[in-house]
Parts: structure tokens; sequence; C-alpha cells
């Protein structure tokens, strides 16, 4: 996601080649990759302009659907961009899912809402080459200028006589064409668009809904045998010891296999691996094993440690400075009023419904990889390191992930798979239980924040100050676990310190859904909801106001490279929105509660408002969200886009409400959904949603609608019952 | 042990053990694999089946206890009337997104459509829901409705 930095210089990479500069990635993108396509080539069946468009002579249209699909729905909405600009009929037209091949298509990934972002242009010029050599194709086969033709989806016209030829009728002409240079072909005007902006349905739903083979964990291969594989219930332990004879001999069982390896949990770490003819058999001897662990870095380690030395570290000074502006110190001497508070957050488990697992076949040197990954390069690394074979001779399938929320994008199952398939000599999928899975997560971190902020004789805003308590190793944050200096009200008080103390931690941590963002937003957003209530000010208008004065100073200057920084002005009307919808101010029942809040994340700007009600007993029924957002121009696929908000939203109210990951002798405490809940359905609020288009390049969405709704539903508790939440999960007997 | 197990119509001779939970069966040995496993405990529903019409965790039942029971699965819910609309109103209202748990939730949903063809909110709200699950439901619910008028009307 965003902050991982392996991805964010991909990223990188791959915005240059697509824009030209760096060059090698860019010959690849474009340049025919078959036979089939070479230029010149007699009686063409088919017309392959570029890796990613297949058109046939009966006129069907295949497009490659480049990134891995873990629900996010970019199978469908990265193909509609080729589609939109190769001009042709949706309904005609085939996708299939690609391999991961980065010479061939750039950078394969699906993470930090990066899909959009990144191909918007690229994917929509892929498609115009396509247009645009069969244009040229019709245009020879008339001998007209091809700027008088012009296309109707599948086919060309000539607008003088009104001819036309069918895109299929074209194909042996456009596959001797030279194939033009991306950036100069013409894209068409928004108002032309026929595809893009239209609800399109996921490609995959039909083969959902009648329980086809798709996911990961549904690959069968010939002569596969099953395989668990059993790892030290410890962070980065090591096994030390374990009796395996009898469990070789039980029924069923092929083999079972002692693993070496690293301690570090994102390669192949040293366990029991049981490989049987079905995996409940594997499951029922790896169950039966006798192991015993060496003590890994963690051992020490609990939440509960972790906890008590936030409290001591509270009181001394930070040792990382992140950011200050003007004079915070004097600042708090001169206010008229100061608050301070302590906001907590929980390490938290992925728990994608469908565990790990992935299929390997290592055979003659050669690996092939069925996988649910989000990410699978580094997975190849991964394997190459591991096994010492070839990059070339790693071939990866990227399968249907039943979830990933930022979990897949660590590859340490594929490279388990594929190490027990070489001792097994047979493919073998290898499948994680629930428990394995909820114990070998890389969680979202645990944090605490204490806060300070201090109001001027008017109420108003002049000082504010976080103490951030982090973990991380030998003074360095843990993946996902730092805070930036951006993060708002940056900008919008004259006086602001952030700066953090780092807790020593093993516990593996790693984005997950809105990274980073899934927790500050809860702390940042609540605790200004509290320096609402200490000013006396509306929580809204405090909000504005905040907006409006960060949005009066001297934009910082965008980077060559990389992300535009946080516009304050672009968050002022979708705040105003998301006020409107939800009738902001209104009465509400007794024990009801309207909250707001909103937050920037992943270029997405996302302002919600829950109303909220509080039962006997602390019991919280969220009864309904609003959602505004702006997300750029176009929103490329309204009923994708729709079902990532919802999804997001509710992910959000799941994890206020429920989740927690305990940590105790360096080990997850919780096991399976009986105790990690998730949301259930009858929780589920309505959630309506509102667009705020605006004239910037349309962006992800697989996340940013996330991080507001945890403070908007404490937001609205305190507004329902005065109690104010300031650990999550939400337990309002504690409060 | 060898068993013989009913799956959507068809007799299934499989060879597994007495304890071998049903999802193992259908995923493993017979190789079905619409039916998911989610969590092994009954907690999510994703491995969900009917057992002679009957909503049932397969993660739970040992393939010892299936005896002549009819299972239908994922697969071979589209057989019946009330199952194909279920999955149409899913189709057309675009539900799933990953879709893991869409088997589970789909079985439940034609099981609740089965013995209660035109359910209240509440009705759905009890069985299983959130958002457009409540409106594939409730869009299925009419278009049975229709066709019930069709062939009675």
């Amino acid at each position: 996601m965003a902050d991982t930095p392996a991805i964010t210089a991909s990223r990188r990479l791959v915005l240059k080649a697509a824009l030209g500069t760096g060059g090698g990635l860019m010959l690849c993108f474009f340049l025919p990759t078959g036979a089939d396509a070479a230029p010149g080539k007699a009686a063409a069946t088919e017309f392959t302009p570029n890796a990613f468009i297949t058109i046939g002579a009966d006129g069907k249209v295949t497009l490659v659907a480049m990134n891995p699909e873990m629900g996010q729905g970019t199978k469908t909405s990265l193909p509609m961009l080729i589609a939109e600009e190769l001009d042709v009929d949706w309904a005609n037209v085939h996708i299939v899912q690609a391999d991961s091949e980065p010479t061939k298509y750039g950078r394969q990934f699906s993470g930090g809402s990066r899909a959009t972002p990144i191909h918007w242009d690229q994917l929509r010029r892929v498609g115009a080459v396509g247009r645009a050599m069969l244009v040229a194709a019709a245009a020879q086969t008339w001998k007209v200028a091809a700027a008088v033709c012009t296309t109707e989806p599948g086919q060309v016209v000539h607008g003088a006589s009104g001819r036309r030829i069918a895109y299929g009728d074209l194909i042996a002409v456009a596959a001797t064409l030279p194939v033009p240079d991306p950036k100069t072909v013409a894209l068409k005007e928004p108002k032309d668009y026929r595809i893009i902006g239209t609800a399109q349905r996921q490609v995959d739903q039909a083969a959902i809904v009648t329980g086809q083979p798709l996911f990961g964990i549904d690959v069968r291969l010939p002569g596969m045998l099953y395989a668990t594989f059993q790892k030290a219930p410890a962070y980065g332990a090591k096994l030390a010891g374990a009796d395996i004879a009898t469990q070789k001999a039980a029924k069923g069982v092929h083999d079972v296999y002692l693993i070496d390896g690293p301690t570090d949990p994102q390669g192949a770490v040293s366990g029991i691996a049981v490989v049987a003819g079905t995996w409940w058999a594997a499951q029922k001897a790896r169950l039966a094993l006798q192991a015993t662990w060496a003590d890994g870095p963690s051992r020490s380690q609990s939440s509960e440690h972790f906890h008590a030395q936030a409290q001591e570290l509270s009181k001394q000074p930070p040792t990382m400075p992140i950011r200050k502006d003007g004079d915070p110190d004097a600042a708090f001497k001169g206010a008229a009023k100061v608050i301070e508070a302590q906001y907590f957050y929980p390490f938290i488990s992925h728990a994608t419904l469908e565990p790990q697992n992935c299929t390997a076949s290592v055979k003659d040197g050669k690996v092939e990889i069925w996988a649910p990954t989000q990410n699978p390069e580094p997975g190849r690394d991964l394997i190459v390191r591991t096994l010492k074979v070839k990059p070339e001779d790693v071939t990866i399938h990227m399968m249907r992930c039943g979830g990933g929320f930022g979990r897949r994008l660590s590859n340490d199952y594929m490279v388990e798979a594929a190490v027990i398939a070489e001792r097994a000599g047979v493919p073998v999928k290898l499948l994680w239980s629930r428990e394995d899975d909820m114990a070998h997560d890389f969680y979202r971190p645990a944090g605490y924040h204490f806060f300070k902020a201090g109001l001027d004789g008017s109420g108003r805003l002049i000082a504010f100050r976080d103490h951030f308590i982090s973990i991380g190793m030998n003074g360095k944050f843990s993946s996902s676990a730092n805070l930036a200096p951006e993060e708002f009200p940056a900008f919008a008080v004259p006086h602001l310190e952030f700066a953090a103390s780092i807790m020593q931690s093993a516990v593996p941590t790693g984005p997950m859904r809105a990274p980073r963002s899934n927790a500050l937003a809860f702390a940042f957003q609540s605790f200004i909801d509290e320096i609402a209530a200490a000013s006396g000010a509306d929580p809204l208008a405090l909000r504005l106001d905040l907006l409006k004065a960060a949005a009066a100073q001297p934009k910082p200057a965008a980077p060559a490279q990389g992300d535009p920084p946080f516009d304050a002005a672009r968050m002022i009307p979708v705040v105003q929105r998301a006020a409107d919808m939800a009738g902001w101010g209104r009465q509400v029942p007794k024990g009801s509660g309207l909250g707001i809040a909103f937050y920037f994340s992943h270029l997405g700007y996302f302002a919600e408002v829950v109303e909220a009600h509080v039962g006997g007993k602390g019991a919280v029924k969220v009864d309904k969200v609003w959602v505004a957002a702006d997300i750029g121009s176009q929103v490329i696929n309204p009923s994708g886009a729709m079902n990532q908000v919802q999804g997001a939203v509710l992910d959000g109210i799941s994890a206020a409400l429920h989740q927690r990951i305990t940590v105790k002798d360096g080990m997850t405490v919780q096991r399976n959904f009986d105790d990690y809940p998730l949301l259930r359905m009858p929780e589920a609020p309505e959630v309506e949603v509102d667009w705020v288009k605006s004239a910037n390049s349309p962006t992800g969405l697989g996340e940013p609608a996330l991080p507001p709704v945890l403070p908007a539903l404490c937001n609205a508790i305190f507004a329902a019952t005065g109690k104010r939440v300031r650990s999550l999960p939400i337990d309002l007997t504690s409060v | 042990m060898a068993y013989t197990i009913a799956i959507n119509g068809v007799a299934h001779s499989v060879e597994a053990d007495d304890d071998t939970p049903l999802l193992w069966v259908l995923r493993d040995t017979v190789g079905l694999v619409g039916t998911k496993y989610g969590c092994g405990i009954a907690q999510c529903g994703a491995c969900t089946v009917h057992v002679d019409g009957t909503p049932a965790r397969s993660c739970q039942i040992p393939v010892a206890s299936v005896g002549n029971a009819q299972i239908t699965t994922i697969e071979g819910i589209g057989d019946s009337p009330v199952g194909r609309k279920v999955q149409q109103a899913w189709i057309e209202l675009d539900v799933a997104q990953c879709g893991y748990c869409q088997a589970g939730q789909i079985m439940s949903a034609t099981a609740l459509l089965k013995s209660n063809p035109r359910p209240s909110d509440a009705d759905i709200e009890q069985a299983i829901t959130y958002l457009r699950i409540r409106a594939a439901i409730k869009r299925a619910s009419e278009s049975l409705a229709q066709t019930m008028e069709i062939q009675h009307g």
C-alpha cells in the first residue's frame, strides 16, 4: 500500500515509464508481444496491437485484466478504460486475468488504491492505440484520410459516405500497420464516454454466484496433494524439536517434513509440513504433532506490557521529532484553556475470509504457482532466493483473492508452498487453517496518542501537540506504524508539534486497508471533536473553520514525483455535502446522536456522518452512514464504486465495534471468529453515498472510505451520550 | 470408510474417514469447490449447504452422519426455481465484492425464500443481510412472486 517503500519506488518506475521518461518499460508495454501480432504477417487471424488487446476476425474483443482481483473491482474497471478508448461494445468484451508478467504489463499489484491513479491515463492510451490503428486500417481500405473517419462501438465509420466496417473485418490490414506512440494518440472527450461512468457488473459475478472455481483455494491439479504447515506460535521463533514418526505413519498422510528457515516472517520460516491426500487428513495429523519451539525475540512482549510502557513513555519527552510549527510550549503557557486526552487503538488482523493458501508445482527447476496474491513479484523474489531457481523459471498465476486488505501484499504462504512442493515432488496445495491465519498475520499496529490542545480566550485552537507512542525496532517504526508530518490539523494550527517515542516490538505488522489512516483518523478526528466540545463550537463548524485556516496557508509545492499533497480547499465542499446529506443539526431521537469526521487518504477526500443509537448496557447500533467523496472528475464504474464505499464503511464499523488482537508471551491470543468477531449482518447500517465531482484526475476507492467512519461513529456516541470513546474497540461499559 | 452421498441429485461414492467434515469431502474428494472454508467452527457461514432442504454448516457435519440425506451445494442450487432467482438477483444487483462468502449467503437466502417467499424486512434481517444482499433477496422475492402469478394466473 501507499506507505510501503517497495511499492512506492516501483510505482514511480511505472509512472516514469508511462510518462515515457523511463524508456524500457514503455517499449515492453506497447510493442506487439506475440508472433500473431508481428507487423506484416499475412492473413492475421487476430489483431493484437499490444499486450492488452486481441480482436478476432469475428469481432470478438479480448482484454487483459492486469492486476490481481480481490473484490476491489479492477478486473472490471481497468478493462473498462481500455474498452472505452478502443470504442467497443462492453457486452462484446471478454476479460482474461493476466499472469504476473511485469515485463509485458508493467508493475502488477493491488494495494494503496493505486490502480485508478496509475492506470487512468495509461490504459486509456492502450485502448486508443488500438482504435487509431483500426481507423488507419479503414482509411487505407477506403483510400480516405484517417481524420475523416470516426468510430462507433466495434466499427469504423466514414462520416461523408456513411460507410462502415466492423473491427473484425479490419484486423488483417490493421495488423500490418505501425503501432503509434501512445503519447500521441487522441483520447475521447469525457462527454463522449459510453462505458466510463456507467454501472457495470463485476465480470466474474455470474461465476461467483454459481460456485465456479475462481479463488486460490479452489485450484486442483492432477496428482495434487494437500499440505498444512505448523509454525511457531510465537512470532519469529524457530522449531527446536519434533517427533514426526507417528504422524508420518498416520492414515492418509503422504509425508511430514521438518522445514528449516529464517526467522523473518516474510519468508519460509521454520516449521513442520504435513502432506496428505486431503486437507482434513493433513490437518488432523498436524494437530497431533508434538513439537517444541525455541524462544523468539518476542517472548517477553505483550499488549499489557506495551500499555504499561506507553504510560511511562508519555511522562517523558518524545525521542523522535516529526513536525514543529511556531512555539507550542509558549502557546500552551499562554492558552486560556488546555485539554489533554489519551487515545489507544489495538493490533488488528486482516482476517481475509479466504485463509492464506497457495498451490505450487516444482519440477525440473521450474516452479509454477497459483496464488491469491495482491503483490506477486516479491513472491517470485522470495522463491528465487529460497529455492535457488531463476526468476524466469517461476510462473505465477494470480488467482482471485477472497479478500486481501493488504494481507496478501506479503507472500509468506507462497514461498512456503513452493518449499513444501519441492520436497513433495508433486503439486501441493498449502492451506492455512483460520487459526494459522490469525496467528501469523502482519497486523495493523497498535498505537497510543497523547494529545494536548490549547485554546485562546475566544475558544480558537492555537496550539496542538501529539506525543505518538508507537512500536518499532531499534528506533525505526514498524511497518505502517508511523505518523507523517502532514497529518491534519497540520497547516490549520499556528503552534503545532508532532513527535514520537518507539517501543521495541517484534510483532509483525504491515499495511491494512487504509494503512495508518485506519487508526490515525480515529485518534485525530475524535480529539478534534473534543476540541469542539471544549470550545463550545459545533463539530461541523469547527472542522470547516480549521479547513479554511489550512486552505488559507500557502500551498506546499507539489512534489515532482509522487502524490499531490492534501488540499484543504477540496475537503470543504465534501464535508459540507456529508453534513447536508445527513441533515446535520436536526433533532434525533433520545439516545441517538450524529457524528461527523473527514479524512484524506489514498488521494481520496471523504467526509462521513454517522447516526448511532446507544441502548441499555451501552449497546451501540449504527443506524445510518452518509458518505460524501471527491475522487476526481469520474467514477469509472459506479456499481463497483458503491460496493467499495459500502464495504469499506462496514469494515471500519467492524473494527470500531469488535476487532482487537491481543499479544501475550509474544504470540496472538485470538484464534478464530468466536474470539475475533467480525461485523454481523444485522449490525450493518444503510450507507448513502454521494460524489462531489471535481476537475481532478480520478483516484482509487479500495481504502479512503474507511478511515472517517470510525471517528464519525465515536463522535456520534458522544453526541448521544456525552461519553467519549478513546480506546478501540468501543466498549461503553468502560467509558 | 466408503460412503455414497447424494449431492445435487447425483450419487457420489467417496472414501473418507468417518470424522471428515462434509465440507472437505465436497471440496477435496468430490471436487465441488464452490462451498468454502472460512473458519471451521460454524461461525462464518461460508460453508453453508442444504441438507434435505435445510441450511447447515458443512464444516460441522461428519461424513458418517450424512446417510441418505440429499445434499445441495451452490453448484446445484440453480436447479431449483428459487435458487435460480436468487442467483439472478445477485447478478442483477452486482452483489458480490470478493465473493468468497457468497455461496453461503446464496444458500441461506434461498432457504429463507423457500420457507418464506415474501419475507418482511425483519424476516430478512433475522436470516441474514447487508445492503445489496437485502435488496437482492427482495428482488428475488419479487421476481418469484411474478413467476408464481404467471404460473397461477
